[in-house]
């Protein structure tokens, strides 16, 4: 399983990439992905300034 | 396939890049910059807040196109709102900038020089091929590859340039705050100043703030990630609107923003090939999260070396480590010291917000931002009520 991104309310600030342990967030343009190397640790979803990940 | 051969490659063309690219196209080297969005300086994940010193500093003149708002002072509020402490002087005259016209006005100073810029156009891979570095790109369905002597990587907090390299550039939830912002028009403050609220109910181990420009005012909070539970930065920042209809009545957004800031160094700068500036290489000011400036310090260090590099055409992590040795001769001390104030200010209860605003002056605040950590004592010393105070501080 890996955390799931809610584009509606992604600002795509990239905050969530730079504390990404494993690595697997990418933010391109506007565009959030998270790759099979997310392990769910949560701590992009702490992060997170509006709640977009979950 | 297109192939593109350079001296150094950019990625990210926010001040730092755009420094450094027109530093080094300045000394007739070739220079790519790459911008993975499609317009630079969007969308923006900043309070815009820059001191007129430190523009002077990078040799920066303001400019009426993007020095919107004119400050002379900042207004820092304990929770209370009662003795509110002011930051007034030389020191304190600044700017709050737009920053689009702002990086697109430093990108086009490089262009000037002769470097070249490519828009919509994202770093998707990075190797390293003999003594050289191919990054993979792509404009529009145009893949296109670019070889080059060295790689800058000023792609900001989600920087994949050191990660690619071989660089654990990763920031800690402990160290890195997570901001909101709304940049809104009709908010009533004086204009002539930056305002700060601070306290665990406001903005728990951070800040909120309102940073008027010109028409409109950057009205945000950053709060330490570590501290995040069920409320967001986001609510608390509606919290604080909703509360203070004074302020908000009458106003409106035009913008909204997000985005983390690293409060610590906790980075190396450098490897074969590859240096890091600016947020990527974790730069800001640990106690206001400032960072233009020294990102824009951090370009033009990192640029210095990499003309050396160029010139005996030595691109090795131990060459570059020069750029990383003058950061820390720079800046190590002051980071220490700063970071020692941060965590005093992290243990501050509600109370203790009070008791500082009642004794310090605007003056002791600035000593503790130029991590004058011995006057800023001694201040804390002579106020026998904030005596528990300098306990706490002392067991940091």
């Amino acid at each position: 399983m890996v955390v799931k991104i809610n584009h509606d309310k992604c600002m795509y600030c990239g905050g969530c990439v730079g504390v990404c342990p494993m690595n697997a967030l990418t933010l391109q343009e506007t565009r959030l992905t998270v790759s099979k190397k997310c392990n769910e640790c949560g701590i992009c979803m702490q992060f997170c300034p509006v709640g977009a990940l979950q | 396939m297109k192939n593109i051969s350079t001296d150094v490659l950019i990625v990210g063309a926010g001040p730092a890049g755009s420094t450094a690219a027109r530093e080094l196209a300045a000394q007739d080297i070739d220079v790519i910059v790459l911008e993975k969005k499609p317009e630079i300086g969007c969308f923006k994940r900043c309070a815009e807040g820059i001191t007129l010193r430190g523009l002077i500093d990078v040799g920066i003149k303001p400019q009426k196109e993007w020095a919107l708002g004119h400050i002379s002072g900042a207004r820092l509020y304990p929770p209370s709102g009662k003795n509110v402490v002011e930051m007034t002087g030389d020191r304190m005259e600044g700017y709050v900038v737009e920053r689009k016209v702002f990086e697109k006005w430093l990108a086009s100073r490089a262009v000037k020089e002769g470097a070249r810029f490519m828009v919509k156009t994202p770093a998707l891979e990075f190797h390293r091929v003999g003594d050289k570095c191919i990054v993979k790109t792509q404009f529009m369905d145009e893949p296109v590859s670019i070889e080059s002597n060295l790689v800058l990587g000023a792609d900001g907090v989600e920087s994949k340039v050191g990660r690619w390299a071989g660089i654990r550039a990763l920031n800690r939830i402990s160290d890195y705050h997570s901001g909101f912002q709304y940049e809104m028009a009709g908010v009533n403050v004086d204009d002539a100043y930056i305002h700060l609220f601070f306290g665990n109910e406001v903005a728990p181990k951070g800040y909120l703030w309102v940073f008027p420009k010109k028409f409109s005012a950057n009205v945000g909070i950053g709060v330490l990630t570590k501290e995040i539970q069920d409320k967001r930065p986001m609510d608390y920042l509606h919290t604080f609107i909703d509360a203070h209809p004074d302020m908000f009545a009458n106003a409106s957004p035009l913008e909204v923003n997000a985005g983390g800031v690293p409060v610590a160094h906790n980075t190396e700068m450098v490897t074969d090939n590859v240096m890091l500036i600016g947020d990527a290489a974790q730069v800001v000011h640990p106690l206001h999260g400032g960072g233009i400036v020294r990102s824009i310090k951090s370009a033009q260090a990192a640029a210095h070396t990499a003309l050396l590099a160029l010139e005996e055409k030595n691109y090795s992590q131990k060459r570059l480590m020069q750029y990383q040795d003058w950061w820390d001769d720079a800046y190590g001390v002051q980071m220490a010291k700063l970071m020692k104030i941060r965590s005093f200010l992290e243990r501050l209860d509600d109370k203790d917000y009070e008791l500082l605003a009642e004794v310090l002056s605007g003056e002791d605040i600035m000593a503790a931002v130029d991590a004058k950590t011995t006057f800023f004592m001694k201040k804390l010393i002579t106020k026998p009520s904030i005596a528990r105070l300098v306990k706490k501080y002392l067991s940091g």
